[in-house]
């Protein structure tokens, strides 16, 4: 109190010794009081390929061509630029702007711009805009929080890195001690798998199930199973000698298991955390391709299956190390195309091995050095990656 | 445990839970005793985090937003000290009531003077806390305060148990004080008492008792103990007359043994909050045992 009170005459004596007092905050309209909270992610690798990573391909999968490796060498990767706040007492608002280098030019991509709502009653919330969908857990995600340097192979082949889209989800926690969470969504299915946004922009939508808790202190649990449905509408690629177009729909289902691990439930010394999803995808519909001037036509019919499990372990504060394994397969039907497209090397099942090792100097600095040996294709590739992830500003806590 | 027992476990443990007038949620140990204490059999409380664990890594684990859920009162110390895991229980944890600035949110930190408050926000300096030192609850005066806003916020919540809480409250703080004058007449041997601590979270105690911590084992707040800042040291305490190397439970013991095999300064680990050490289970016990530690007498 005496502190209090010495505080208050010495600002007083301050005020009746100078006439003016631009050095009191109080009282000084700035206009940014009410800033949302700003941070930037600065991201960026040294990477050597074995093979030219302008071949790169998964064999059996036509994939979005967003999703690949970083280019060889000095890359930048998302360079994130992130505000929020709460709107008011209704509405927590969210952006994430990313600015992506590649080829001469900075390419920026909003890939998140949403409210979601905090006032609904009984655990109902709904949450609008462009966002990442909570189908699968590594979906939500963004780069800077990823435990590789890199995305599963199965949600590059599948989900083009990530589904995000413009839409809307609609979830209810529920009132019991285990975690359960049922929620459903609906986008505009604009961005891959889906096409074209279908439906007139309501062309794909999902639905999912979350359980999760804890067992003891030291251990605790998520698991969930995911389901989006989406339409193909014109979705087009460039062949090596023709251009081909895909019309019609197609499923993705998603299991998800995260088990987290650290001795009395303490992360700050030890801790193991290991993940794991299952996705299975079947897509079919037509098939149109174009070669110079002659036009072929038929039926696609396409399976496919990806598996990866990763474990992460920091024996000590701040260095962890990592180990993970990716699996695909692919059983494609695209019989009655005369032209051969990256869905006829389905006989192989692509495979990747990756081991990383970083250190965090504080939460906000990370470098991590990472290699992998990644059999998608015929040619087995090897890869090595030195990166860098640095936070800047503020940072939002992450989720489970 | 037979087939029927574990199914009937399991469907418990989708009931929601309501035994209680109130659910109270607490971030710390420390706030889930005190609400213990001053709400009795009217509250049920839990702890998000345990005596043991560093609240500065927990994590928004599906168990905790679960619990979030259904808290008709959180209670947390604020300041910043959660900020990696509280924003995502206030997002997911579907809770409208306890939302900051409602009355089922309460923030510690808001009622009592805070210490540390840094003069420029740089984190080349550490991971520092813009709203000042977030250790508050290793002062017992301020947990008198935060006793005293607790008790109105449990009357404002709970209307039908204003006479219980009212009853309890006094109760409570009059033991209190009493302890406090106990505590501060075993720790006047303590006064002037050099410390070294592995991390700014004893400045209140010092502050309280009038140690005077001479260094940091962390050269940054948040940053691990390096070998040159601890070789460094070893000349800064030199001649010092330093008693302790104080850290927590939760720290490794690396850094504090180093320097104690070569200054011979015992080290020691203090209980920071309840239940951090196996003989501290109530907040009377904390402040008895870390003058224990400290080398203060009981009288």
């Amino acid at each position: 109190m005496s502190v209090y009170r010495y505080f208050l005459s010495t600002v007083a004596g301050i005020v009746a010794l100078t006439s003016v007092s631009p050095v009191l905050a109080q009282g000084v309209i700035s206009g940014n009081e009410f800033n949302p909270a700003i941070s930037l992610i600065l991201d960026g690798q040294f990477s050597r390929y074995s093979n030219d990573v302008d071949d790169y391909q998964i064999s059996g999968f036509l994939r979005d061509e967003a999703a690949a490796p970083a280019p060889e060498g000095f890359s930048l990767g998302e360079t994130e630029l992130t505000a929020s706040a709460n709107v008011d007492d209704w509405f927590y608002g969210f952006a994430d702007i990313v600015y992506e280098d590649s080829e001469d030019e900075t390419e920026v991509e909003l890939e998140e711009a949403y409210f979601d709502t905090l006032a609904l009653p009984a655990g109902w919330a709904v949450k609008g805009g462009k966002f990442l969908s909570a189908v699968g857990y590594h979906n939500a995600f963004h780069p800077h929080s990823w435990d590789f340097a890199d995305e599963p192979l199965a949600y590059r082949a599948m989900l083009g890195g990530a589904f995000d889209d413009v839409g809307a989800q609609v979830r209810w926690l529920a009132p019991t001690l285990l975690f359960l969470q049922l929620g459903t969504e609906g986008f505009r299915g604009a961005s891959f798998p889906a096409s074209g946004a279908a439906n007139d922009g309501a062309g794909a939508w999902s639905v999912f199930a979350k359980v999760g808790g804890d067992v003891g202190t030291s251990n605790s649990w998520k698991a969930g199973i995911s389901w989006l449905n989406y339409k193909v509408d014109d979705w087009n690629q460039d062949l090596d000698d023709g251009e081909l177009s895909l019309n019609g729909d197609g499923d993705v289902v998603i299991g998800e298991l995260v088990w987290k691990w650290a001795p009395g439930g303490n992360a700050y010394n030890r801790n193991l955390k290991f993940q794991a999803e299952y996705l299975h995808r079947e897509e079919n519909g037509d098939a149109d391709i174009l070669t110079g001037d002659v036009a072929s036509a038929g039926r696609y019919d396409i399976k496919q299956d990806g598996l990866y499990a990763q474990a992460v372990y920091q024996w000590r504060r701040g260095w962890r190390v990592g180990i993970r394994y990716d699996w695909l397969s692919a059983d494609n039907n695209v019989d009655a195309l005369q032209v051969p497209t990256p869905l006829d090397g389905d006989d192989r099942d692509p495979e990747r091995f990756t081991v990383m090792v970083d250190y965090a100097h504080t939460e906000f600095s990370r470098l991590r050095l990472q290699a992998c040996r990644d059999d998608s294709s015929d040619d087995s590739d090897t890869q090595v990656v030195l990166q860098y992830v640095l936070s800047l500003g503020p940072h939002g806590a992450h989720q489970f | 445990m037979n087939k029927s027992k574990l199914v009937l476990l399991i469907a418990l443990a989708w009931l929601p839970l309501r035994a209680s007038a109130l659910e109270v949620f607490a971030c710390e140990p420390e706030w889930a005793a005190l609400a213990s204490e001053l709400g009795g059999d009217r509250v049920s409380v839990y702890s998000a985090v345990t005596g043991r664990q560093d609240v500065h890594v927990v994590q928004a684990r599906p168990s905790l937003i679960a619990r979030f859920r259904q808290a008709d009162l959180v209670i947390c110390t604020g300041a910043s000290l959660e900020s990696g895991w509280l924003p995502v229980l206030l997002r997911q944890g579907g809770n409208p009531a306890a939302q900051p600035g409602k009355p089922g949110f309460l923030e510690a930190a808001t009622f009592v003077p805070m210490l540390d408050k840094p003069v420029s926000l740089d984190r080349a300096q550490g991971e520092l806390h813009p709203m000042g030192n977030p250790h508050i609850q290793i002062d017992p005066r301020n947990i008198r305060l935060v006793a005293t806003a607790l008790t109105g916020r449990l009357v404002q919540l709970d209307p039908a148990g204003a006479d219980s809480y009212t009853d309890r409250g006094q109760d409570f703080q009059t033991r209190w004080t009493a302890a406090i004058a106990g505590w501060e007449a075993r720790g006047a041997s303590l006064r002037g008492m050099k410390v070294v601590t592995q991390h700014r979270s004893w400045t209140y105690l010092e502050n309280w008792l009038g140690l005077d911590e001479v260094a940091n084992l962390e050269p940054k707040p948040g940053i691990e103990p390096s070998t040159s800042h601890l070789a460094s040291l070893l000349s800064t305490v030199e001649g010092e007359d330093v008693a302790w190397i104080i850290r927590s439970c939760y720290q490794s013991p690396r850094a504090s043994e180093w320097l104690s095999a070569r200054t011979g300064i015992p080290a020691e680990v203090l209980p920071h909050t309840v239940g951090s050490v196996d003989d501290v289970n109530t907040l009377f016990e904390l402040f008895d045992v870390i003058l224990d530690r400290l080398g203060a007498p009981r009288q």
